[in-house]
């Protein structure tokens, strides 16, 4: 073999994986646990805990509901249901539902892309950590009865000092601020991977579609969390220190609020669906049998969706009083993100239809999905009219709709995700009938619970009273709803178990059970620290269905041969379109300054939250120490470059 | 056997790649331009409210008059100044100049510090305080956001000239150079916006 583009012959020789296996693999025990910075790692922390917090707001609900299910139930007493309805919400829109589908994407992306690792393999890790942090710091309030009680959209004036004097909003407040520094790095390491780390030839028009999602959904991100993360520290500022934005007697605005807070919360919305519309979009196809219909729209819907997202915040303040031209504006875009909606809809159906359907537990959670999604996309374009929302604003309509367009296009898709990868993560199986079971008791239940709250909400019941009285005509639908509520957590239940009796039990999953098509398949379950032995170098978006499909004419992808990349932890860089050879990244060994410094930023938050001084100033010391020694430089022997061996 | 016969058109040239990149070909590069990105999206937040609220408002806009020009504008100077010691102080290694450099962050440091001195000395002129109205906690959060930005790139200017002593920058590899001085750079563009909504769009539309 000869090398004809460069100077410096490349060297040729076969992988071996013990050289690999030693440079990438963590080290045992607790400090190695600790240090870790391996994403597939990260990926398994955070599907571990956001499925906690599933669990715990899950419970939170169905207390909920046994305290609805009957008139003048007094199970607990009001204050009690505002706290819990409001750590319902904040458990599962900022704890559950993006953490889990990071969990995903930090698992699957290397894998997907064909890298050893994530662009910022340190980052992942600090950014699961504040999590974390930020998930105990949202809950520390509760045992001392002060948990945030005014909605997980905390509004003003009600979250003032004047009506909330407690510590619980300033809970709220900071806890939000400090998981919006987890969302951020994590979106900049997803950006940045995207950007950078994948293999020769996975161009952009190549990328899963999950990628799409988390790319969109990380750009929206950036851009989005900076608003409620301004919108609390104002808040607390106008709490601690006396400052007026929302005070509306100096000059302020309780509208700011609802403003900055929906600027985030509407893009955010999507954020928490895209990379699961993504997880439908890759893994449907696999039990259809042939690849995606339309994948350059889905693809486009996705932006397009988050683009138009950015566009609809008013929707949620259509009864505030708002000047009749915004209210027009922002009910026609409210109107148009149907249409990209739609796009992927009909791109599934379509996949299912043209297709050879396996019917899997995972294909039966997706189609499962796609209902959902289409009734509660149906009730969203009916409240985007002005006039509708106007009734049903504040009624158990909205929270039926959002409660399937959150569950349904979230929490199923979910579930049919770790049904489909579940193999790929633990190399076992899960049990199919068992999984059957569960989704049907699931999907009954989910709709036997919120379904009937559509009627609850035409019938004028407001949302978020912790009870009614009789002869106001919501004693049925209350009791059907708290009935299916428990049905539901039945189904839930029913995966609960079979995962933890998989995990035990299960028999053993070759590299590829489903017969899938893309890359994260072609190495092992569970797949080895450094992911590949050799780069692999993709010709198509199929690799694996190289041969089979009549359409493809472009090549053969390499699995087997490629580049190397074994002088030390290194991945390959490439070109942000075409994926050409870029350049080679020397990745960091395990560290412990992702946990120092995420224990540095809890102590600031803790000590800012009970003002204690000491451990808030030593908080913000300690942090800057973390961010020091995490940047200095290191003095590793460099050549400035290299021809990597190639095999 | 050619590259190209490996695997049919898709081979890929792999032969003297750069190992661990500088400029735009690192990784950090781009994970400073979406951490400015995330940043700017903050200030324009921040001077999204100070709109809001101005429109909103049912008494004259700024409550207090325009403000006072003189140490806003000259500081705004002394910002640029140390914008362009930052920039001569990278030209300098990338030519490895070694001395260039670190007379380059000096004297942005230095800068950058008499910046923050002054701001501070403007604070204390003013007749209304954080908590007066609603337009002093603008006035204070906004300009404190930035100020605390100013001290986050002080400490990085500090870093880069402790490392360029200890000799861990070189005309190949001087990344952590280009990052932080891009830093210093935004913030020096986020003090332009904040100095052009707070002290020059009152004289705007008023004669």
């Amino acid at each position: 073999m000869s090398d004809q583009t460069a100077g410096s012959p490349a060297e040729f020789r076969a992988p071996d994986s013990a050289v690999l296996d030693g440079i990438w693999r963590t080290q045992p025990g607790v400090i190695g646990w600790l240090c870790s910075v391996d994403h597939k790692e990260m990926g398994k922390r955070y599907f571990v805990t956001a499925f906690a917090f599933l669990l715990i707001g899950g419970i939170e609900a169905l207390v909920i509901r046994v305290q609805l299910a009957r008139p003048n139930v007094g199970l607990i007493t009001p204050h009690q249901y505002n706290q819990l309805f409001t750590m319902h919400g904040m458990t599962m829109i900022y704890l559950y539902a993006l953490p889990m589908l990071s969990g995903f994407s930090n698992y699957l992306w290397p894998l997907m892309l064909g890298a050893r690792d994530m662009a910022f393999p340190r980052l992942n890790a600090v950014s699961y950590w504040i999590y974390l942090f930020a998930g105990i710091f949202m809950y520390s309030t509760w045992p001392m009865g002060q948990a945030p009680s005014a909605g997980w959209f905390n509004y003003v004036p009600l979250s003032g000092r004047d009506y909330s004097p407690g510590v619980d909003i300033d809970v709220f407040t900071l806890g939000v601020t400090f998981i919006g520094i987890s969302t951020t790095v994590g979106s900049v390491n997803f950006i940045v991977t995207l950007l950078r780390t994948r293999a020769p030839g996975m161009s952009v028009n190549r990328l899963p579609i999950i990628v799409w999602g988390t790319m969109t959904a990380s750009v929206a991100n950036i851009f989005a969390v900076p608003a409620v993360s301004l919108a609390c520290i104002m808040l607390w500022l106008d709490r601690q220190v006396g400052t007026h934005f929302f005070d509306s007697t100096n000059g302020g605005s309780p509208l700011l609020w609802q403003h900055l807070f929906w600027m985030f919360g509407h893009p955010w919305v999507y954020a928490v669906v895209l990379p699961a519309m993504g997880i439908v979009s890759d893994a449907l196809p696999t039990f259809c049998r042939r690849p995606l219909v339309g994948y350059t729209a889905v693809a486009l819907a996705t932006v397009a969706t988050m683009v138009l997202g950015f566009g609809v915040w008013l929707h949620h303040m259509f009864a505030t009083g708002l000047p009749v031209l915004a209210l027009s504006f922002f009910s026609a875009a409210s109107f148009v993100i149907a249409i990209p909606s739609a796009v992927s809809v009909f791109a599934w159906i379509a996949t299912i239809w043209t297709g050879r359907p396996v019917f899997t537990t995972a294909f039966w959670y997706f189609t499962g999905f796609i209902m959902l999604f289409v009734i509660g996309g149906v009730s969203g374009v009916m409240t985007a009219a002005v006039s509708y929302d106007w009734q049903l604003n504040d009624t158990y309509f909205i929270v039926a709709h959002l409660h399937y367009v959150l569950l349904g296009i979230n929490v199923f898709p979910v579930i049919g995700g770790i049904y489909f990868w579940f193999p790929k993560v633990t190399g076992k199986l899960m049990n199919e009938p068992l999984g059957k079971w569960s989704f049907w008791i699931s999907f009954i239940g989910f709709n036997l619970g919120f379904f009937p709250m559509h009627i609850s909400g035409l019938l004028g019941m407001p949302r978020r009273i912790y009870t009614y009285s009789t002869g106001m005509g919501w004693d049925t639908a209350n009791l059907v709803t708290s009935i299916g509520a428990f049905v539901f957590a039945i189904g839930i239940l029913l995966t609960v178990v079979n995962l933890l009796r998989s995990l035990a039990v299960g028999p053993r999953a070759s590299a590829n059970p489903w017969d899938a098509a893309t890359l994260e398949w072609s190495v092992a379950s569970p797949p080895p620290p450094y992911n590949f032995k050799v780069i692999p170098v993709l010709a198509s978006r199929h690799p694996l269905w190289e041969g089979r499909l009549d359409d493809e004419n472009s090549g053969r992808s390499l699995l087997e041969s490629g580049i190397l990349l074994d002088h030390g932890r290194e991945t390959l860089a490439t070109s942000v379109l075409d994926a050409e050879p870029d350049a080679v990244l020397q990745m960091p060994a395990d560290s412990p300054w992702p946990l120092l410094l995420a224990l540095a930023l809890a102590a600031l938050f803790f000590g800012m939250l009970f003002h204690v001084v000491w451990l808030g100033a030593g908080g913000l010391a300690a942090l800057v120490i973390s961010m020091a020694g995490w940047l200095w430089p290191d003095q590793r022997e460099q050549r400035p470059t290299r021809s990597p061996a190639h095999v | 056997m050619s590259d190209s016969s490996l695997s049919g058109r898709t081979f890929p040239r792999i032969s003297g790649l750069p190992v661990a990149p500088s400029g735009d070909r690192a990784s950090g590069w781009y994970g400073m331009l979406t951490v400015i990105a995330t940043e700017g999206a903050l200030f324009s937040y921040l001077l999204f409210t100070y709109f809001y609220l101005g429109s909103q408002s049912v008494n004259p806009w700024p409550p207090y008059g325009k403000l006072r020009l003189t140490i806003a504008a000259s500081n705004t100077a002394i910002l640029l100044a140390s914008s362009v010691a930052a920039w001569w102080g990278q030209r300098g290694i990338e030519r490895a100049d070694q001395r260039q450099l670190r007379i380059g962050l000096i004297v942005a440091l230095l800068l950058g510090a008499v910046f923050v001195g002054l701001q501070v000395v403007e604070w204390s002129n003013k007749p209304f305080t954080l908590s007066s109205d609603a337009y002093g906690s603008l006035y204070f959060t906004v300009t404190g956001f930035h100020i605390a930005h100013v001290v986050v790139g002080l400490v990085i200017l500090a870093l880069l000239l402790v490392w360029s002593f200890l000799g861990y920058f070189s005309q190949e590899r001087h990344l952590r150079v280009t990052i932080g001085i891009v830093y210093w750079h935004f913030v020096d563009a986020v003090w332009l916006c904040v100095f052009t909504t707070f002290y020059l769009t009152p004289y705007l539309g008023t004669p």
